[in-house]
């Protein structure tokens, strides 16, 4: 209904997932919790929330890549997990296409689960503070000059 | 009032805003026909945002507490907050509405009074009360402060309308959503009262005010903590082949992979009723009125309300500007009015389970 750029929903096809399962998975959760930190250092992120990711193990699953990142917050910083021993406190797992929906605010994530696009399992309260905290973000302009985030 | 309106923002505002702000009411006042105002739902301030930037002409919202009924975490407005969203609402002539309708718990009815006292503080422009004692409370604390009957005050007849008109002075009620269209048209003929309406959004059992519900299972729910099916409670459980969906244990559904998902509440659970496992109470929906919309402006209807302050500022935009594109066809006369594919593809997507209803409005018995 707006006539800029929108992501469409898309499936990686079932062997980039197979290639992906076999490669490290550190680099996503590096890649990951630098985004994490970097919104952290700009303050978008609002202190009285983040208090309550203390010690969580979160896990990131992508369906059609094969990626998987787990990441903790402690001390003030997000942080990589690279052999998590536990399962995670919040999962989060859906196809390329919804993450990019989600983080150019393309779709709702309440419209993705309702579709069961995006999975959440584990503590629903911890993912409802997560989906709540990122909703009230107030991303900064330049983000617009990036196709992927303009809607 | 719209020009006493105009002059307050102009008064309020610099040069550039006010000159927008008339010509934007100069443009709805020589409007053929003077449309209901589009109320829409803010949880986060990018959500009011969205909701403004994308043709609300009102938003809701509410503290971050348990005097309102989306008192989930990380949702709604401290006093910072607030008063950006205010002061942004207000500087494009637009309204902004308090929601203050959980009931006062007992020995806690100062917290509920202290957050009327906030309110009028901030400078909103109503504030939505559901509790009589509390709008008797803001009646004679704050005699000046307009004054909304919230569904959750569960008046679905004129005399109880009229009632808290004569009692608390209220300007607007908005009605639960259990009546036909013919009743709401009864209610308006019959009351000086504003009267708002729901025009899209979750669907419940709709016992407004009054369900329990939640409490059966996890003891706590709307009227009481501020939320229904708290999230504490809720636990999404991953099966091969289906998803389970529990609240404080007690299983509520469990969906095929391939199945729509909905809120974890108990009146949307498929239970076994004598051998059968169904939708035992109602499917997982929600309300669209796009189709009725003529309808809705012909009876004299003054506010349509979009639910949702739990959805994210996407949502609140997508709904928003389907809206008012639908709203603003309608100016020229409801004859030419046709729901446009895009505006019912785009509430489609975003509907609970996947699919809307025209709810109470169009029931055929009484």
């Amino acid at each position: 209904m707006n006539g800029s750029f929108t992501i469409p929903k898309f499936r990686l096809p079932t062997f980039v997932a197979n290639l992906g399962q076999k490669l490290p998975q550190w680099p996503h959760a590096l890649a990951l919790v630098a985004g994490l930190n970097a919104a952290l250092k700009m303050k978008l992120l609002p202190q009285s929330e983040l208090a309550l990711l203390e010690g969580k193990l979160f896990r990131v699953r992508i369906l059609d890549t094969g990626g998987e990142a787990s990441y903790t917050y402690a001390n003030g910083l997000f942080r990589p997990v690279f052999r998590p021993q536990r399962e995670p406190d919040l999962a989060f797992a859906a196809h390329l296409s919804a993450y990019l929906q989600l983080l150019s605010r393309q779709e709702d994530p309440d419209t993705l689960f309702f579709n069961r696009e995006l999975e959440i399992t584990g503590d629903t309260e911890l993912g409802l503070i997560v989906k709540n905290m990122l909703d009230a973000v107030e991303w900064p302009k330049f983000s617009a000059s990036l196709p992927v985030f303009r809607h | 009032m719209i020009l006493a309106r105009a002059i307050r923002l102009t008064r309020i505002n610099g040069k550039p805003a006010a000159l927008a702000i008339l010509a934007r009411l100069i443009f709805r006042m020589s409007a053929m026909t003077s449309l209901p105002d589009l109320v829409c739902p803010a949880g986060s301030l990018p959500a009011l945002k969205a909701a403004v930037d994308n043709g609300a002409d009102a938003v809701y919202l509410g503290f971050k507490n348990d005097t309102n009924a989306r008192n989930f975490a990380g949702l709604n407005f401290d006093a910072k907050t607030m008063a950006d969203g205010i002061r942004y609402a207000h500087a494009k002539g637009r309204e902004v509405l308090l929601a203050i309708n959980t009931f006062p718990q007992a020995g806690r009815v100062a917290d509920w009074q202290k957050a009327v006292d906030a309110a009028v503080d901030q400078g909103v422009d109503a504030i939505i009360l559901a509790d009589i004692g509390l709008l008797d409370y803001a009646r004679h604390r704050h005699p000046r402060q307009r004054l909304h009957l919230s569904v959750q005050g569960s008046a679905t007849s004129y005399e109880a309308i009229n009632f808290c008109q004569r009692e608390f002075g209220i300007r607007r009620a908005v009605l639960p959503r259990v009546l036909t269209l013919a009743q709401v048209e009864n209610v308006i003929k019959n009351t000086p009262v504003e009267i708002e309406v729901f025009g899209f959004g979750s669907l419940c059992v709709m016992n407004e005010g009054r369900c329990w519900l939640s409490s059966y299972a996890c003891g706590e729910s709307p009227n009481t903590v501020g939320a229904c099916s708290p999230a504490k409670y809720v636990k999404w459980d991953k099966k091969p082949g289906a998803m389970e969906t529990r609240l404080n244990g007690v299983l509520i559904d469990r969906f095929g992979d391939d199945e729509p998902a909905g809120y974890p509440t108990l009146c949307k659970g498929r239970f076994e009723v004598q051998g059968e496992t169904y939708y035992a109470l109602e499917e997982p929906t929600s309300l669209n009125v796009l189709e009725i919309l003529p309808d809705i402006l012909k009876i004299g209807v003054r506010a349509i309300k979009v639910e949702g302050r739990q959805r994210s500022p996407t949502y609140v935009a997508q709904v928003t500007r389907t809206l008012r594109a639908a709203l603003d066809s309608l100016r020229d006369g409801s004859e030419r009015f046709h729901v446009k594919p895009a505006w019912q593809a785009e509430l489609s997507k975003v509907s609970e389970g996947s699919q809307a209803t025209l709810g109470a409005y169009s029931r055929p018995w009484r």
